[in-house]
């Protein structure tokens, strides 16, 4: 079980930098899925003590919601909108996977530093989460489309999730079940942000955002 | 006390009213009755105000606190002879300037402006100087500040599709808010070293840094009073406002400057262990600006922007007499001190009058004309003589022509210099006689300036088409200016009354010791009957005056003769050209003090035997502006233009910089 919880820490690690490889938006909103599938999976491997009714039930909401529920939404939003493929990075490719490499690397020196209880966090948990908030930022920044954004958004936001995995007790369940419904939420308020942007600027390009500048 | 709360009522009413009426989309009737509610409670709560300052013993000190609901600070009100004194100019000149205001806006175009927005301002800049003057808690004299220095940006940009005017109102809010700065500064510092938002408890803590609290006062509220070099907003916000709300602006909230610098020495302790170089600091910043003030009004062709500079130098003749009793007081010599306060207020109530008076009536000049320009204007006096003997009545109060109460104040003041000729040590001697020698200085320009305003508007021949065939109202409708004209003669020809109030607050400013107290009281007292005796003898005079008048003119309608053009005996071909204008006639001045002033003329002779076109004209535009301000503020736009690199409007790149802070503090806290 324990080795199954690594391996699945490592494949969201693997999915990060790819998604910052990434140039497509579909691969994105599909990458985004699959890390949400994986979440509801980790969830599944309680760290301590057996498999709760609480777990279970937060498990399928993170499926329900960050596999199923977003993907579905934000393809949908792809093909009303007709956006094209290309998600236009900014920074062109190489760079973003320096930036992630960069990011795993000062995770690594950061669990070496935060003072934290001794086995709170299974090995690589806490760069991995780190390192997943951090490329979720450099998805936002990078990343030219809103929606692509709105992923970067997500991504983010399971970093923050993956942190708060070895915390989950019986009363922070609720506590993670009220963010993921903020999270929903937020996504929501995006899509339709998205949907007037482009119905304003004819596009979903943030750089047309610098005609508002004063 | 009652009743002067009732005022504060009336006008937070009258302002909520407005605000609802100014809500809505703007109509010919919505704006009609905006016209009529507006007027009517600021007059209502003008009159209440009075009643209320009136009604109990002018020296005796009523004290209110209440609740208001806010974690710190008070609702604590006062009413003292000071703050009677400088309620006095806010609810009359508040009350006519409503009055005229509503007259004159009911014949502007009914939908061109929401009138209820206008009189909603107009009633908060009311409430806002009442409350300042009143207020004896910091929280709430700041608020009462704000109230009283945001309302006139709104009130100034009331023609907003004017450039100029969207120009001047800015450049009153950043000078406003300069001063609100030193002023948080001062009351923060205040707070700290007392411990209290209290006036009361403020002033009996003791202070450890006095001078640096002195100075932020002068700076705040003399940046409100428009003293030299912080009064570049004064002539750039009162031509562009409505004539009404100038008036208002010039005759009452310039006061609030005096009112906080003369407030603000409660908290210093007693007055003779004051700094003697804060009385010659106050003193020569007065004369500065005085004559700043003057010799740039002298050489304005806008009759309201020459009005405005006006101002500046009352305002520094106010401060002249303000730094005489600071002296007088760090000297122990009684007569300047007490000469020197009392017509520092004497002076202030006589400016607000007046002041009042001459801005109210430029505005109907410029309701009249259709402008205010006076190398355009002239022969006014036959078309409108009822405004024109205002004017003129006005003119002379300001030009301190006795028996009016410009003459009345100024007198004290040179009194109270005579009084410091008696200083020790020649130096201070030298210092009071080139204060006395600015005074007069000043008082000269100030009779040219008026001359030049009354003879260029209302003498001689229309310039242009426009003072040709004026737009004239009926005389009813300048009725509400008959109220500061009043009060120039009551001020003059009643100087000892009027002086009589100024003398009760003598107790207030600032708080004298014992010893001091009753000699300069007994000063005033002298002044006051000084003061008696000259009003009779002008009274006199004027008799004199009006009845040799009169009987020249029964002599002359016996003998037949007939009045006649100037120039009319024989001299055919006259015309508007063959005048002084605005231009020729301060150009000796110009020449006199072009160093000072930073005149340009620029003169155009045809010096051929038959000359053709010749043309003078002389500006005077402001240094203080063109060579510190407008270069410091350029610099600073040039600095905030640079730092919209980091204000790029890319949503992503802020994000990159929440993703550096992040790094930054995590590695911060790591450290």
């Amino acid at each position: 079980m324990h080795s199954l919880f690594q391996f699945i820490i490592l494949l969201l690690l693997i999915i990060d930098l790819v998604m910052l490889w990434s140039g497509r938006m579909l691969m994105l909103i599909r990458l985004s899925a699959v890390q949400g599938c994986l979440l509801a999976a980790l969830l599944l491997m309680p760290l301590k003590g057996p498999l709760t009714m609480e777990l279970a039930l937060l498990a399928t909401a993170v499926f329900l919601l960050k596999g199923i529920g977003f993907p579905i939404f934000l393809r949908h939003i792809c093909h009303k909108l007709g956006i094209e493929p290309n998600v236009k990075p900014r920074l062109g490719r190489m760079f973003p996977m320096l930036a992630g490499l960069v990011c795993l690397a000062f995770s690594l020196w950061l669990e070496e530093s935060i003072p934290h209880a001794q086995g709170l966090f299974p090995p690589l948990l806490l760069p991995v989460a780190l390192t997943t908030l951090f490329c979720g930022l450099i998805l936002v920044v990078g990343c030219a489309k809103a929606i692509a954004q709105v992923t970067g958004y997500l991504v983010a936001e399971n970093g923050i999730f993956i942190l708060g995995i070895p915390l989950i007790t019986s009363g922070s369940v609720w506590f993670e079940l009220s963010i993921l419904l903020d999270v929903f939420a937020a996504i929501f308020v995006m899509a339709i942000a998205i949907n007037h942007i482009n119905s304003t600027f004819d596009s979903i390009d943030v750089a047309r955002f610098r005609s508002l500048r004063d | 006390m009652e009743l002067f709360l009732l005022a504060l009522l009336v006008m937070a009413a009258g302002a909520l009213v407005s605000a609802a009426i100014a809500l809505f989309p703007v109509t010919a009737a919505r704006n009609k009755v905006a016209d009529i509610l507006g007027p009517v409670t600021a007059v209502a709560a003008c009159l209440l105000g009075l009643a209320g300052i009136f009604s109990g013993e002018w020296a005796a000190t009523e004290y209110r606190v209440m609740p208001w609901g806010l974690p710190f600070g008070a609702f604590a009100l006062a009413l003292d002879s000071l703050t009677r004194l400088f309620l006095l100019p806010v609810f009359v000149l508040g009350g006519t300037c409503a009055l005229s205001g509503g007259i004159s806006l009911r014949q502007s175009d009914p939908t061109e402006h929401n009138l209820g927005a206008h009189w909603l301002f107009f009633l908060i800049l009311l409430l806002g100087m009442t409350l300042v003057m009143s207020a004896r808690d910091a929280v709430l004299f700041m608020l009462s500040w704000e109230l009283m220095s945001l309302s006139p940006f709104f009130l100034i940009d009331f023609n907003d599709r004017d450039r100029s005017v969207q120009d001047a109102s800015w450049v009153y809010l950043v000078a406003a808010h300069l001063g609100a700065m030193a002023l948080i500064a001062f009351f923060a510092l205040l707070w700290q070293e007392s411990g209290s938002t209290l006036f009361s408890e403020m002033a009996l803590a003791r202070h450890g840094h006095v001078t640096a609290l002195f100075m932020l006062a002068l700076l705040g509220f003399g940046a409100k009073a428009g003293l030299v070099p912080l009064h570049v907003w004064l002539p750039e916000a009162h031509p562009a406002a409505p004539s009404h709300v100038s008036a208002l602006l010039s005759g009452a909230m310039l006061n609030a400057g005096v009112y906080g610098i003369i407030r603000s020495f409660d908290f210093f302790g007693n007055p003779q262990t004051f700094p003697l170089w804060w009385g010659w600091i106050v003193t020569a910043v007065g004369i500065a600006t005085a004559v700043t003030g003057i010799l740039k009004a002298l050489g304005q062709t806008n009759l309201k922007r020459l009005l405005a500079y006006s101002s500046v130098e009352n305002m520094g003749v106010i401060l002249l007499g303000l730094g005489a009793g600071l002296i007088g007081a760090g000297r122990g010599e009684a007569w300047m001190t007490a000469l020197g306060f009392s017509g520092c207020l004497f002076h202030m109530l006589n400016h607000s009058a007046f002041k009042g008076l001459l801005f109210l009536c430029a505005g109907e000049v410029l309701h009249s004309t259709g402008t205010v320009n006076m190398s355009q204007l002239g022969g006014l006096q036959r078309r409108m003589p009822f405004l024109g003997t205002l004017f003129a009545l006005g003119a002379a109060s300001i030009a301190c022509m006795p028996p009016f109460n410009g003459f009345m104040g100024e007198f004290v003041l040179s009194l109270s210099l005579i009084g410091g000729l008696s200083l020790p040590g020649m130096e201070e001697k030298i210092g009071v006689l080139v204060c006395m020698t600015g005074l007069m200085l000043v008082s000269g320009l100030s009779a040219a300036v008026y001359i030049k305003s009354y003879s260029m508007t209302f003498l001689g021949e229309a310039r242009s088409q426009c003072s040709v065939e004026p737009h004239t109202t009926s005389p009813v409708f300048q009725l509400p200016l008959l109220i500061p004209a009043a009060a120039c003669v009551i001020g003059g020809l009643g100087a000892q009354w009027a002086f009589g109030m100024v003398e009760q607050a003598m107790t207030c400013i600032p708080t004298l010791p014992d010893s001091l107290k009753t000699v300069s009281i007994a000063a005033d007292e002298n002044a006051g009957a000084l003061l008696g005796k000259t009003a009779l003898f002008c009274t006199g005079g004027l008799v004199l005056l009006v009845s040799f008048t009169v009987l020249r003119r029964l002599l002359l309608l016996r003998q037949g003769i007939r009045r006649g053009p100037t120039w009319g005996c024989g001299y055919q071909y006259g015309s508007a050209r063959m005048q002084y204008s605005p231009a020729s006639f301060v150009e000796p001045a110009a020449r006199l003090f072009a160093s000072v002033m930073g005149t340009t003329m620029r003169r155009h002779e045809d010096a051929a035997y038959f000359p053709g076109h010749d043309s003078l004209s002389v500006k005077a535009p402001d240094v203080v502006q063109t060579k510190f301000y407008t270069p410091v503020f350029e610099w600073m736009r040039r600095l905030c233009n640079s730092l919209k690199i980091i204000q790029n409007g890319a949503v992503n790149i802020y994000v990159l910089y929440i993703l550096i802070t992040l790094v930054v503090l995590l590695v911060w806290g790591m450290a």
